[in-house]
This record gives C-alpha cells, sequence and structure tokens, in this order.
C-alpha cells in the first residue's frame, strides 16, 4: 500500500507557480490515474514520489516503510526507494544492449520479478541484443516497462509512458501495460492528460487541477 | 641515418613513459576536477576554474620555478617528502611527469568537462530510480557516456607531455638518461656544435612518435565508437 499525503509548492516553477496537495492511498493491485492538464504538476506528483523531488511537507510511506517525512527530516534518496518508474521519453541508456538497460536495476538475488517473465508478457525477446537506437518508439517504451519492473518495485509509477506514441503505437503498447498491472499486483499510478487512456488503465480516476486531486465519478 | 643509437632509443623510450605515466597521474584528479566543474555550483566556482586553467597561460618556466619552491628538495612540501620518505622530484624521471602533468591538466580537465556537459542528467535521475547510487549512477553512465572525453584528453595530456620542455627542464633539470625527454634532448643537441645531423635525427623521430600516437588513439575511438553502437 503507498500512501501519499504531501504539499508541493513550487514558486518559481517553469510555466507557471505550483501548489499542489495531493492525498490518497494506493493498495497493491490497483491503479490509480491521474489526469490533468500541461503544467499542473502530474510529473512533479510523480518525481516527488520517486524522491527525485522534495515536496515542500506531508509524508509519504509504501507499507511499513517510512519515504518522506516533512516533520521528522525523512527524506529516503532516490535510489532507496523501490519504485518502478517510466518516463515519458523512455530514457533507455544509449550506450547499453536492450538486455544491459533491462539488468540495470535487477538487484543480484531474491528477484521476485524474473527477466525471462518480463521479457515474454512485453514480446521484447527479439529485441535483447540491440541498442535503443535501433527501437521504434513503441518498442523503446516496452523496454522501459520492463526495466521498471525488474527494479523489483513495491509501486510502479507511469509517467504518460504513451505521450510520444501515435495512435497506432499506443493502442499495440496500451495492452502490453494493462497486462503488466494485472500479471504483477503493483500499485499503479498512471498520468497521463489523454482522459480515454487513462480510464482504459485505471481503476480509479482523479483529475488534477488548480492543485487538487478530485475523483473522477464517470 | 636510420639507426637509432642506444641512447637516442632509450631518450625516446623515456620521452613515452614520462608521457604514459603523465596520463595516468592525472586520469583520476582531471575526472574529478571536471565532473566538479560541470556539475556542481558552489561558492568560489570561477577561482577554482581559474586556477586550474592558469597552466595554459603561464609561461612553463613560470611553473617549473613554482614546482621548484614548492616540490624542490628545499621546497615546502619537498624538503619534508625528502626528510620523511627520502622523494626527491628533481632530477628524477618523476620529476618531468610532474611537471608535464601539471602542465597537461588544464587541456584534460577542459576535454572531459565538455564531455560530462553533453551527457544527459535526466539518464543519470533515471538511474537513480533504478536503484543505482550517485556512485554507481558515475561510474556506469555519466564516465562511460563521456568516454570520447576522458580518451580526448588523454590523447592531449600525452602529446602536451612529449612535447613539454620549460617547466620539465626549469624542475626537474636536464640529466641524461633521467630527465632528458625528447625536446630537451633537442635542445641539448643544438646547443653543441656537431649535434645538427643527430637533432634532426630526433626531430623527425619526434614527428613519427606525436603521429603514431594520434593514429593509435584514433584506433581506439572507433573500435569504443563501435563497441557503444
Amino acid at each position: 500500500m503507498l500512501t501519499v499525503d504531501i504539499q508541493i509548492h513550487q514558486p518559481y516553477a517553469l510555466t507557471s507557480p505550483l501548489d499542489l496537495h495531493a492525498r490518497f492511498e494506493l493498495p497493491a493491485g490497483r491503479c490509480l490515474g491521474i489526469m490533468g492538464a500541461s503544467g499542473s504538476g502530474k510529473t512533479t506528483l510523480l518525481h516527488s514520489i520517486a524522491g527525485l523531488l522534495m515536496p515542500s511537507a506531508g509524508v509519504i510511506r509504501s507499507g511499513d516503510s517510512l519515504w518522506f517525512d516533512h516533520k521528522q527530516a525523512v527524506q529516503l534518496p532516490p535510489w532507496q526507494r523501490p519504485v518502478g518508474l517510466v518516463f515519458q521519453d523512455g530514457r533507455l541508456f544509449p550506450h547499453m544492449s536492450v538486455e544491459q538497460n533491462l539488468r540495470y536495476g535487477m538487484p543480484a538475488v531474491l528477484a521476485r520479478i524474473v527477466l525471462p517473465e518480463v521479457v515474454d508478457i512485453l514480446a521484447i525477446q527479439p529485441l535483447l541484443k540491440r541498442k535503443p537506437s535501433e527501437l521504434s518508439g513503441g518498442e523503446k517504451q516496452r523496454v522501459a516497462i520492463g526495466r521498471a519492473l525488474l527494479r523489483q518495485p513495491s509501486v510502479l509509477l507511469m509517467d504518460e509512458p504513451l505521450s510520444g506514441l501515435d495512435d497506432q503505437l499506443k493502442q499495440q503498447v496500451l495492452p502490453y501495460i494493462k497486462q503488466v498491472i494485472a500479471t504483477f499486483g503493483l500499485p499503479t499510478l498512471y498520468v497521463s492528460h489523454v482522459g480515454d487512456e487513462v480510464a482504459e488503465v485505471a481503476d480509479e480516476v482523479f483529475m488534477l487541477a488548480q492543485g487538487q486531486l478530485r475523483q473522477v465519478v464517470d | 641515418m636510420w639507426n637509432l643509437s642506444p641512447a637516442e632509443l632509450a631518450i625516446v623510450l623515456l620521452s613515452l613513459k614520462v608521457a604514459a605515466c603523465c596520463v595516468l597521474v592525472l586520469l583520476l584528479p582531471a575526472i574529478g576536477m571536471a565532473w566538479l566543474l560541470a556539475r556542481k555550483q558552489f561558492w568560489g566556482h570561477a577561482l577554482v576554474d581559474a586556477l586550474v586553467h592558469l597552466p595554459m597561460v603561464l609561461p612553463p618556466v613560470v611553473l617549473g620555478y613554482m614546482l621548484l619552491v614548492l616540490l624542490g628538495r628545499r621546497g615546502w612540501i619537498g624538503r619534508w617528502l625528502y626528510e620523511q620518505f627520502h622523494i626527491q622530484l628533481t632530477f628524477h624521471w618523476w620529476g618531468a611527469v610532474i611537471a608535464s602533468a601539471v602542465m597537461a591538466f588544464p587541456l584534460m580537465v577542459r576535454a572531459i568537462r565538455q564531455a560530462l556537459m553533453q551527457v544527459n542528467p535526466l539518464l543519470e535521475q533515471a538511474a537513480q530510480t533504478l536503484g543505482a547510487s550517485p556512485a554507481k549512477t558515475f561510474l556506469t553512465i555519466t564516465l562511460p557516456l563521456a568516454y570520447h572525453g576522458v580518451l580526448t584528453g588523454g590523447i592531449l595530456a600525452f602529446s602536451r607531455s612529449l612535447g613539454e620542455f620549460g617547466a620539465t627542464i626549469t624542475f626537474a633539470g636536464n640529466l641524461e638518461g633521467e630527465t632528458r625527454t625528447l625536446p630537451l634532448a633537442i635542445y641539448s643537441l643544438t646547443q653543441s656544435p656537431e649535434g645538427d645531423a643527430a637533432a634532426l635525427r630526433l626531430v623527425i623521430l619526434s614527428v613519427l612518435v606525436s603521429v603514431a600516437a594520434l593514429l593509435v588513439s584514433q584506433w581506439l575511438e572507433r573500435r569504443l565508437l563501435r563497441s557503444q553502437r
């Protein structure tokens, strides 16, 4: 279970000043979708959970593990948070093969999610020896999802994973994402500005606007 | 004309040894300094930057003299080195290494710094979300992606060391078999009435060694590039 109750105050944000309050609980096996316009703070929220940004106040907890607590001055660095973050642009390491990318975050022992399983679900076996520069946009995102999963995360964060793809590729990748969420049962936060996409993946959908998260009923 | 005498061969080997050691000695400090200047903002950044580049604008003889004051047998640090460990850098080939390393340091830092600045910090961020500590991120992402800068810096340092004269002769001296590298040997020969032919041979040898070093580095770069594609 991921518990988030944070405030983010960024008076000098790139687009406009950002004041955000996010409060939600995300149990295992559930996928929470967050929609919002560009600059509403979706990526900022995910980066705060991953430890790449520090919220102004509040608490982030994953199960019994405290990741952030402003009052207790707890701030785990990103490399100590078992988070699988899929970036908008994939961010595959260009000097490594697909297989090396996949193995990068894998623990040496006690892997719950194993390479053959991930490779199989995402259908990336033929790509293993290739370099990221030899992959299409959809293939890159599938590898990025696999890499995040093999980190053995306790929460999966997807930051507009399909935003760089055309409609045809989106339709190709979307089933893989749904399959991943269904198979591994990880609490998943799926962020996008495309309502249909979020609705297709998520169990419940929230709208992020004016710094507040509001549940979308229909 | 083209048969190298044992003395000439010794000069070439000494020059190569000094240049290779210069690169090895500089590698870690240059990478560290380049990273500091490329990635960190701190009070005094501009001053450190200026100090790093000082050897590029100061006359080499001035630097040689400064090294003598610092590391000479009666120098501030040199005296202590000699009294504690019996280490004397002047009139020793390690002195030539240090003199050329000081001269080559800014060249190496500049090349690596430029390469580090071209590495996308978002990739480092991605590595950290995959559990990589800053040290692992640097060693597995940043440095491999900036390898061409390290290679270029190494070549520049090697070449600078091969051609170093002023600081070496001032600090390490011009001792045959110990600190007399190619440029110093050429200089010595031009000072003697019958040395012209031998000096010309060493000049040609100098050019050949430098061209060979450049060819090897280009070959190395191509190989590295191929392995990363």
